[in-house]
């Protein structure tokens, strides 16, 4: 398979990597890790008129947990610099759960965190953890930077809220209330196989009562799916069988699968339910462990 | 001669526009005039005639294109022959010195790691990112390092023995 | 002294492949890797319709394409006789479509430029107009009385039926089941398949004008098959024409067939004088490449209540696609399919089969099987799992009853096939004693208990391998034998060329360890030559299992030609009566004076140098062998699982595999083959997935739909052998290549169903994903999985 043409620019620094989004006009692409975008160049899915280069802009790869909590990760970190981090079990053991199901193990040393959030594909792993996380992306474009919630951010299938000439620099997740706990799981039938169903739980906890709760979809429905509200009945609870049934009842409901190959709608709601379960239940026997 | 030569077109009267880039590959540094839309795959193929990186899928899938960039496995198809400018990769080329195989090559000749051959330029490359990470893995972790490299042939058992050969031949030789 | 076998590489030794050398090196030389001067590339268009009338194909805006040289289409076929190619079933394909398109993925036109990029550029510049068709799904569909007919292009083709077929004895089945106690029943689809293997098809077609020879370099499992017919639809002469398969990137019948592609790539290099090469992308080879499956089965078993099987009647209905292509020899339509219940004692069956057109892909008989072997046995072992149901027997105990006995070959099967070896109840107590069946079902009692859901599953088969004997195998009239020529060298080093194909079996490897057998020259002394038509002897391929029944007894059988001129040599050098030598490995010595002797070696020196009075110089032979038999290896399988009850996913917690194919000429590439099958019996069982939807959209097009499993699902296998020589091959051996991927499947299909049929589930069909496998468990129903799929919005 092979690309169609395009231009190719490798800017050193973000400033210019902007002015060039700026002059295109909105017919340039970034390329970061590429694993998504080059794929859809080859089969001629995407055909853009020019291709910005930002891997060779430095100081763009970095996880940062600072003291509050609050992690940073740069525009060019990629997937595999959180699947081995030592820091994300502790500080977001969401994203820690999720970076070994992203894809394979060769896609991941290259991919990026953010450029994968930026793709906004509705079965993409980060975009859920992110949501359920509560994150927000760092834009830059030429009037400087600002903030967009992942929520407003994912704006449908494959579309981002990035003006055409801001790069999406950061990717924050805030500062939790008390311990970052959660999971993810992924109803995939092999390595690298698109999520059937996949849930993103996040509890802030003190102690043992649930102090934020997000929650996020992929796979199930046109986008991803931000299930916050369903599990917004646990805060200020105690984890218990009871609520935690409540919780993934809420949480399929918000789900909108539509039934093909890999499931009807019914069966991909039901494994969204187990897997709200299984993280909830685990969540509240090691928090039981550590009380 | 005949009509048939009517069909065929003129050759192209423009030529491309190209860009001049330079890779470490395997040690020793090329030079080569690549169009941006070269996959990096076909650069080492065609451009450079290294033709042990293959190509499986379009898709990114099946890793048989996998090489190392900067010390880390990638796929080859997945990036661009210009994002490779100034930097240094190694291909299956350049496991083996003219005298003597690498382990790695070693073990997949000694427990029968290969069938057809085409994964296998890809699967040691994996292989020889994951022992450099992990000079002692388990099968597990095996597995887990070549999950994205597929192999049609083989059912893997073999491939998996063929690496934890080498990574028992490598911590011998370190020591 | 006579040599250790095992030390010069002979039969038995697990000798390391020779082939290894150039693959870890990066050097080996698949197509894609060679290059010719001034080397063209072609990129086919394809129809994105699965039913369509062509209006119209403008070209104009891809010839305005710099780089471009010739856009060929249908109609430039059509001018020169080439718009169609027969099949190897009697049937036509169309090359590039005239009229209509009838799959979605059929060639439209083809792009030869400068470089594939371009190429692909010009592509997308064709314009097609189409008319969209009613389209054709599956068999239900084209069968129905007002459905449109597919091949409009044929005369007295009235609607979209293939075939019909029957086989058996219709009144003995009859009778059998007016006396049955119990009737059971099974009915499932088995689905299409793709081989897929890691390497794509493709070709580079070299016409030179000067000296009239055409050359061409192309992914063959079958290069002399491929030069006889561009001979027939070339019209070029065969001394003319020149087949070489390189290194191929595996095969699995996907190989075999003749593609459009190569012929288009011919004319283009007619046309062009120039080397064309056309590499196939991936999606091109998942979406009009030869497939595997995609039959309807269904079938009753008339059975005593003591468990003794009584007679069989089945029922086939196939989906060829658009053109009946099946690339199989033998002159049954539906292939070996009565082949099903070979290794059971069955007095009595009946076996009717239909084929459909559909718009789909043609093909059907490739991937890893001897010609619908692999649907029989599935079948046949999802028959019996329910028979032992329905019965309340024991899987193991109901198969024992009813297996062949050692003493009963040679056995003729109720549809005609002589099995003549096998120790099937030997293989059942390895496989049970490996897998711990005697503790399994209290295992499974105590897991259920604990909510968990265990199960066992069984398959146990005998397939046909080996195609064939030339009464009843050919292809286009050419008898199904294999060859092989053997050259030794004055210093007593060889080199063989067989008619066969490696596409990494190993032949390379395997082929001199049977002349070091025959001969005691060491392995290491022989080069092994196939896949050149210009050099190669006449073959016709390997697929079907077919290498060692038939071109491996071929290099046997030379090998023993070469020695029999070497004992007169050595009678010569040894001045004795020819009946006074005998032979050890690697020696003719004097019978009275075991000292006195001459090597192999010596009689290849005096083959050049010292021939007795009137010999012909040399040392040189060749022997084309036809099979008096198939040959009937032995599978027992056992798979145990855990599906989970929450989400319908399962795991597989241990496979052990019990094979017997008689003598191992290699048992390290033996063992390969058996875990590679294995892991593709899991791949069908679990994963692979290609099927269509209401408007013939195929999903599975690419990795990213189709999986294929990684070495992370696979799970480890445990191989146990038994052996039994097969009696009429001149080494004993038997097939492998397919005996796991034919006999697997239902190994993990009767596990998963065991492990719900609590619930009253007596079949899900494959791919088991997780969805189907929850399905079965909430519903307690059958899960069919029978095309097209429906996609709500």
């Amino acid at each position: 398979m092979y690309p169609s043409r395009f231009g190719y620019e490798s800017p050193k620094t973000v400033e210019e990597a902007i002015a060039i989004l700026d002059a295109s006009g909105g017919d340039a692409k970034i390329l970061a890790g590429g694993q998504s975008l080059v794929p859809m160049l080859k089969l001629r899915f995407a055909a853009p008129e020019m291709l910005v280069d930002i891997n060779n802009i430095d100081g763009l790869r970095y996880i940062n947990v600072e003291a509050d909590g609050t992690v940073r990760i740069g525009a060019l970190t990629r997937h595999e610099d959180l699947e081995y981090s030592d820091e994300l079990p502790t500080a977001s053991p969401v994203l820690a759960a999720a970076a070994h199901l992203v894809a394979d193990p060769i896609v991941r040393t290259r991919g990026t965190f953010v450029g994968s959030v930026c793709h906004a594909d509705p079965q993409g792993d980060w975009a859920a953890a992110m949501t359920a996380l509560g994150g927000h992306i760092v834009a830059q474009g030429p009037n400087g930077k600002r903030t967009i919630e992942v929520k407003d951010f994912v704006i449908g299938p494959f579309q981002n809220a990035l003006a055409y000439n801001e790069i999406a620099i950061e990717a924050v997740i805030p500062a939790p209330k008390g311990k970052s706990t959660g999971s993810y799981l992924k109803l995939e039938r092999r390595v690298g196989d698109f999520a059937t169903a996949s849930v993103a739980v996040s509890l802030d906890m003190v102690g043992d009562v649930v102090a934020r709760a997000g929650s996020a979809l992929a796979g199930v429905g046109g986008r991803t799916i931000d299930a916050t509200d369903a599990v917004a009945s646990l805060v200020g609870q105690k984890l218990t069988e009871e609520n935690i049934k409540t919780a993934a009842e809420a949480v399929a409901a918000a789900a909108e699968p539509r039934s093909d190959h890999r499931g009807t709608s019914d069966y991909k709601r039901q494994i969204v339910k187990t897997f709200v379960i299984r993280i909830l239940t685990g969540l509240a026997e090691s928090s039981q462990k550590v009380a | 001669m005949s009509s048939l030569y009517d069909e065929v077109a003129p050759a192209p009267a423009e030529g491309v526009p190209t860009r001049r880039i330079t890779v470490t590959v395997n040690g020793e540094p090329r030079t080569i005039d690549v169009e941006p839309r070269l996959l990096l795959a076909h650069m080492l193929r065609q451009g450079l005639k290294l033709t042990g990186t293959h190509s499986g899928c379009d898709t990114s899938n099946c890793g048989a294109c996998t090489i190392l960039f900067e010390g880390r496995p990638i796929k080859s198809c997945t990036m661009l022959a210009v994002q490779a400018d100034g930097h240094s990769i190694e291909t299956v080329e350049g496991l083996a010195t003219s005298s003597e195989l690498h382990p790695i090559q070693e073990g997949f000749k000694e427990e029968h790691g290969l069938h057809c051959g085409f994964c296998t330029p890809g699967m040691m490359m994996a292989s020889k990112a994951l022992l450099e990470k992990n000079p002692n893995p388990t099968e597990d972790e095996v597995r887990w390092a070549l999950s994205g490299n597929l192999c049609r042939c083989t059912g893997y058992q073999n491939i998996v023995k063929s690496v934890l050969w080498a990574a028992e031949k490598m911590r011998a030789e370190s020591n | 002294m006579a040599l250790d076998e095992i030390k010069i590489g002979g039969m038995g030794a697990r000798r390391r492949r020779v082939e290894d050398n150039r693959f870890i090196r990066g050097k080996g030389n698949y197509v894609d890797d060679i290059v010719l001067q001034g080397m063209l590339h072609m990129e086919i268009l394809r129809s994105p319709m699965a039913h369509a009338r062509i209006k119209s194909i403008d070209v104009s805006k891809a010839y305005e394409i710099p780089g471009v040289r010739l856009v060929l289409t249908g109609e430039m076929m059509a001018a020169r006789n080439l718009a169609w190619m027969p099949t190897l079933s009697y049937d036509t394909q169309a090359v590039l479509a005239t009229d209509k398109v009838r799959f979605q993925g059929q060639e439209v036109a083809a792009v030869i430029a400068d470089d594939p990029y371009i190429a692909k550029d010009a592509c997308q510049a064709i314009v097609v107009e189409y008319e969209a068709l009613p389209v054709i799904v599956n068999p239900l569909q084209a069968m129905a009385s007002d459905a449109t007919v597919i091949r409009d292009d044929k005369e007295n083709q009235p609607g979209n039926k293939v075939f019909d077929w029957e086989i058996g004895d219709r009144e003995a089945t009859d009778k059998a089941f007016a006396e049955a106690d119990v009737i059971s029943k099974m009915e499932l689809h088995y689905p299409r398949s793709h081989p897929s293997p890691m390497e794509t098809c493709g070709s580079i077609a070299d016409f030179n004008r000067a000296t009239g020879k055409l050359t061409v370099y192309m992914t063959s499992q079958a290069p002399h098959i491929v030069r006889a017919a561009v001979a027939m639809v070339a019209e070029l002469p065969e001394h003319m024409i020149r087949i070489v398969s390189p290194d191929l990137g595996g095969g699995f019948g996907n190989k075999v067939p003749i593609y459009p592609g190569y012929v288009i790539s011919i004319l283009a290099s007619i046309l062009t004088e120039r080397p064309v090469k056309w590499i196939e992308d991936k999606t091109g080879n998942l979406i009009s490449t030869g497939f595997g499956r995609d039959v309807y089965l269904k079938g009753e078993m008339a059975l005593r209540k003591d468990g003794k099987i009584l007679g069989m009647r089945m029922n086939t209905i196939s989906d060829h696609g658009a053109f009946y292509a099946d690339a199989q020899p033998s002159k049954f339509k539906i292939g070996l399919m009565h082949s099903t219940f070979a290794c059971y004692d069955l007095p009595a069956a009946h076996l009717t089969s239909t084929g459909y057109y559909t718009n789909k892909a043609p093909g059907g008989v490739a991937y890893r099987c001897s010609f619908r072997v692999t649907e029989a046995m599935f079948f046949q072992e999802r028959m019996i799992h329910a028979a032992a149901d329905d019965l309340g027997m024991d899987q193991a105990e109901f198969r024992r009853m009813n297996l062949v006995k050692d003493d009963m070959f040679p056995y003729r099967t109720a549809f005609g096939f002589l099995t003549d070896s096998g120790q099937y109840e030997k293989c059942l107590n390895v496989g049970m004693e490996a897998i711990g069946y005697s503790t399994f079902k209290q295992e499974q009692e105590e897991a259920r208990k604990r909510g968990k859901l265990l199960g066992i599953g069984i398959s146990t088969m005998t397939e046909p391998l080996g195609a064939g004997n030339s009464r009843e195998y050919d292809i286009l009239g050419i008898k199904m034998f294999d060859s092989a020529e053997l050259r030794v060298h004055m210093t007593g080093k060889a080199i063989l060329r067989t008619g066969a194909m490696n596409q990494g079996q190993g032949h390379q490897t395997t082929w001199a360890q049977i002349v070091a057998h025959e001969l005691g020259i060491p392995a290491d002394d022989i080069t092994v030559e196939e896949g050149d038509t210009d050099t190669a002897p006449f073959g016709m391929g390997t697929y079907a299992s077919r290498s060692t029944p038939v071109a491996g007894a071929a290099v046997a059988m030379v090998s023993r030609k070469i020695r029999a001129k070497a004992r007169k040599i050595a009678a010569h050098l040894l001045e004795v009566s020819e009946e006074d030598i005998e032979w050890e490995l690697g020696r003719f010595y004097v019978r009275s004076n075991k000292e006195r002797g001459v090597t192999i070696q010596d009689c290849a020196l005096a083959a050049y140098s010292n021939m007795p009075d009137g010999m012909e110089p040399g040392l040189e032979n060749n022997a084309y062998y036809d099979p008096p038999n198939l040959t009937w290896p032995f599978a027992a399988y056992f798979v145990k699982v855990e599906v989970d009850a929450e989400t319908g996913v399962w795991d597989v917690l241990n496979v052990v595999a019990v094979d017997d194919c008689g003598v191992r000429i290699n048992p390290m590439i033996v063992e390969g083959q058996i875990m590679g099958g294995l892991t593709e019996a899991y791949a069908m069982a679990s994963m692979q997935y290609i099927t269509f939807d209401e408007e013939g959209n195929c999903i599975g097009s690419n990795y990213m739909d189709y999986l294929l499993p990684t070495a992370w699902e696979t799970p480890g296998f445990e191989l146990h052998e038994v052996v039994t020589p097969c009696p009429h091959h001149p080494i004993g051996a038997k097939g492998i290549g397919e005996c796991a991927t034919v006999a697997g499947p239902a190994a993990f299909v009767n596990a998963v169903v065991n492990a719900v049929s609590h619930t009253g589930v007596r079949n899900i069909d494959m791919p088991m994903m997780p969805n189907r496998v929850y399905e079965a468990l909430t519903t307690g129903k059958d899960v069919s999985g029978m095309p097209p799929v429906r996609i709500s919005e």
